[in-house]
């Protein structure tokens, strides 16, 4: 942190500058002039906040592919039929048990579960050949959405939240004074979304912990950087790569509930979460978590705010960034370049 | 036994080949079976093959072979299909296709294949048939301004709304059915204060929903599909709580039979299309029974969608009048364009007619979402609007000064003439 500062003070003081600007935005009563300018605060407040839950999703499907990118150079170009897969076991478990919550569990272990099939039968026979296993990830992609179009169909499919996370709810921030009363209006916000974001940050934090403090994740960084050293020192590396495998699956699997909860889980959707995990992971960086994180939120503000402020183009700004990430920072955000 | 088998299989196929090329009319079908209008698409192919079912699968004397090409509701997706099965599986006819801006495209593609002729499947932009219309596309449903004949008043006069915002997906189809909307509404002295567009497919409504305005009477929503669907379940986790008015297709059956409660939010909604489930008219029920008849229960709709209904119109307008020409498609298909062109189709929603530009005048629905005893949902009949055709009874220099459906076209005036 002060590292960053004094290489670059210039840009730091921008950073500051900004983010002060944008507390103050999200705290404070607009003036008139501002709401003239821009709209009103609740639209704002909203996008924001919009952003960042939407983050919070892509966060989870991103991190578990670059994670797999990461250890095992592995493009997954199958990531997203994960998810798909996920999100539909998901709504068979809920509606069958009535138990929101058990859809996530359930959906992990499955999806982890045929992770490592894939792992085993499928990516250990082509190690070490890139452009073979790419190749081969997107047949299985292929193949897995017209498999489960065919056991689904192409309905939609709603997982209903339990009651209580139904509805909104209110939050502490203003978003304007009520003129006959003088008392302050506050914002509402679906409940839904706050349990998802702190579900996503709860997993982003955990994993960071994971993979910096223990050892488990000691080997993993070590394979990250070096995987032939670290098989070398005899370290079970097909056994991490399995766990890495099924953790990312897992998480994707998971990520599918989620994503059916609060949008819909359909055929298309598959493709759509595969090209979002790359967007974020290349505007964060291959192979980083925290990078993954960075991309997930940029990539879910840029969306929601685009799709307020200027709808027309709201579809573009995301690869505009994605263009202006890879000019000036090829190697990603949060990425080592080499 | 392999060899056996092998030898069976290739001289059945050999024989089919043979009997194609004999007597045989080749019908390419587009729909849109990926993407966020798939269900659609697939409702659009069972409404195919059910008047196909009912004909036998033959017409003029000859049988029909059938090949189904997928689109993804995108111009040039439509295209793409159009040409492999002009060009490379040699069609005679192409029904198709599903959404409005695919029609437009197909227009134009149908100018350079005169050899073929096109008819639409259920596309409904306003343009295609209305602007440069093409001599060799005939579309046997209205568009989506005619689709919106009579809900304008209905919800004006009935339900007493005098302020309503839009959303709607951004583009084409869209455009016409807020377009017929805002006619009827504004000529009964409504106004609508704001119209917002998103790009198809979106999938995060959270912040459109945050600027909806909180001061009007009711809201429409022009979506579909997945689009449809996505919105409602986060417009009930945001609370909301407006009245709502749909669009011809937010209200269709696809979308009333999503798996969850998130459809649960249109019940009450006022709407209107080119049908309506609960009419008591006996060709309709005859319809219906002939859909349901035509696949198991788990397989399709519990009633046909709108989408099915247009695929089943064209199907049989192309058969009825393969069979008035016993099958002629030679002289570059003109008894069979002329006999299009002239028919009186007698569909289960009501008689359709052609106009110069072979556009379809037919008959529009003012519906009701209403639940029924089983938990699903309905389209309710309030209002039958006959002889609905592409001006809404509007002069044609008149409604030509409207302009074309756009963003921000039509005005909202209280008279256009």
């Amino acid at each position: 942190m002060t590292a960053f500062i004094d290489r670059h003070p210039v840009w730091s003081f921008v950073i500051f500058i900004l983010v002060a600007v944008l507390i103050w935005m999200v705290f404070a009563i607009w003036p008139d002039w501002l709401t003239g300018l821009i709209g009103r605060k609740k639209i704002f407040l909203n996008a924001i906040f919009n952003g960042v839950t939407l983050g919070g999703l892509y966060f989870l499907v991103a991190s578990g592919f670059t994670l797999i990118f990461g250890l095992m150079r592995n493009v997954n170009l199958a990531h997203g039929s994960l998810y798909l897969l996920g999100g539909y076991i998901g709504y068979i478990v809920a509606n069958y048990t009535g138990y929101w919550l058990i859809a996530f569990p359930v959906a992990f272990i499955v999806v982890g579960a045929f992770g490592i099939l894939l792992q085993v039968f499928v990516f250990r026979k082509m190690e070490g050949e890139d452009l073979r296993q790419t190749l081969v990830t997107i047949g299985i992609s292929i193949v897995m959405a017209d498999l489960m179009l065919w056991i689904w169909g192409g309905d939609f499919y709603n997982i209903n939240p339990p009651s209580w996370l139904s509805g909104p709810i209110d939050t502490f921030f203003v978003t304007g004074i009520k003129r006959s009363t003088g008392e302050f209006i506050f914002m509402t916000y679906p409940i839904v979304r706050v349990v998802i974001l702190a579900a996503s940050i709860v997993i982003g934090v955990a994993m960071w912990l994971l993979l910096n403090r223990t050892q488990i994740g000691m080997l993993i960084r070590a394979g990250v950087d070096d995987r032939d050293m670290l098989s070398a020192t005899g370290a079970r590396i097909q056994l991490v790569f399995v766990g890495v495998f099924a953790f990312g699956a897992g998480l994707a699997g998971m990520a599918g509930v989620v994503g059916g909860t609060f949008q819909s889980i359909a055929p298309g959707e598959d493709i759509r979460f595969l090209l979002a995990s790359l967007v974020v992971v290349i505007v964060g960086g291959m192979g980083s978590i925290t990078g993954a994180a960075l991309g997930a939120v940029i990539i879910g503000l840029a969306e929601q705010i685009g799709s307020v402020y200027f709808p027309t183009y709201a579809v573009v700004l995301t690869f505009l960034i994605m263009v202006v990430v890879l000019a000036f920072r090829p190697q990603g955000l949060m990425g080592r370049a080499g | 036994m392999r060899n056996y088998l092998f030898a069976t299989v290739s001289l059945a196929t050999l024989l089919s080949v043979g009997a194609a090329q004999a007597d045989s009319v080749k019908v390419g079908v587009l729909a849109t079976l990926e993407g966020t209008y798939t269900v659609l698409g697939e409702d659009g192919v069972r409404g195919l093959k059910t008047a196909l079912g009912q004909i036998g699968n033959k017409a003029g004397g000859k049988d029909l072979e059938i090949i189904i090409q997928s689109t993804d509701a995108s111009p040039d997706s439509a295209v793409r299909g159009a040409r492999k099965l002009v060009e490379q599986d040699k069609v005679d006819i192409v029904i198709g296709p599903l959404s409005g801006s695919e029609g437009i495209a197909i227009r134009d593609y149908s100018k350079t294949q005169p050899q073929v002729t096109f008819l639409n499947g259920i596309s409904g932009a306003q343009e295609t048939t209305y602007v440069t219309p093409s001599e060799n596309f005939f579309r046997f449903n209205m568009d989506g301004a005619q689709w919106s004949a009579g809900l304008g008043e209905y919800v004006a006069k009935e339900k007493g709304y005098k302020t309503v915002a839009t959303i709607g997906e951004d583009y084409s189809f869209i455009y016409t059915q807020v377009f017929g909307f805002a006619l009827g509404f504004c000529a009964n002295g409504g106004e609508i204060t704001e119209r917002l567009w998103v790009p198809l497919g979106t999938k995060d409504f959270g912040s459109i929903i945050a600027s909806l305005p909180d001061d009007v009477d009711a809201i429409y929503l022009g979506l579909g599909g997945g689009d449809a669907v996505n919105f409602l379940n986060q417009y009930q986790q945001a609370g909301g709580d407006a009245k709502l008015i749909g669009g011809s297709i937010m209200v269709d059956g696809t979308v009333l039979n999503s798996k969850g409660d998130a459809k649960n939010a249109l019940i009450g909604t006022p709407s209107s299309g080119p049908q309506a489930d609960t009419w008591d008219d006996p060709k309709w029920q005859a319809y219906v029974k002939a859909y349901q008849d035509a696949f198991p229960p788990d397989q399709r709709f519990p009633s046909p969608s709108l989408l099915g209904t247009g695929y089943y119109n064209a199907t049989n307008a192309m058969a009825q009048c393969l069979d008035s020409v016993n099958g002629d498609l030679s002289d570059g298909q003109k008894a069979f364009r002329a006999c299009l062109s002239s028919l009186e189709l007698d569909a289960p929603n009501g008689k359709i007619t052609l106009d110069k530009n072979r556009q379809a005048i037919g008959t529009n629905f003012v519906t009701e979402v209403v639940e029924l005893g089983d938990g699903t949902l309905t389209n309710k009949l309030v209002k039958i609007v006959p002889n609905v055709n592409q001006t809404l009874g509007i002069s044609e220099e008149a409604f030509a000064k409207i302009g074309l459906p756009s963003r921000d076209v039509p005005e909202c005036k209280t008279s256009y003439e």
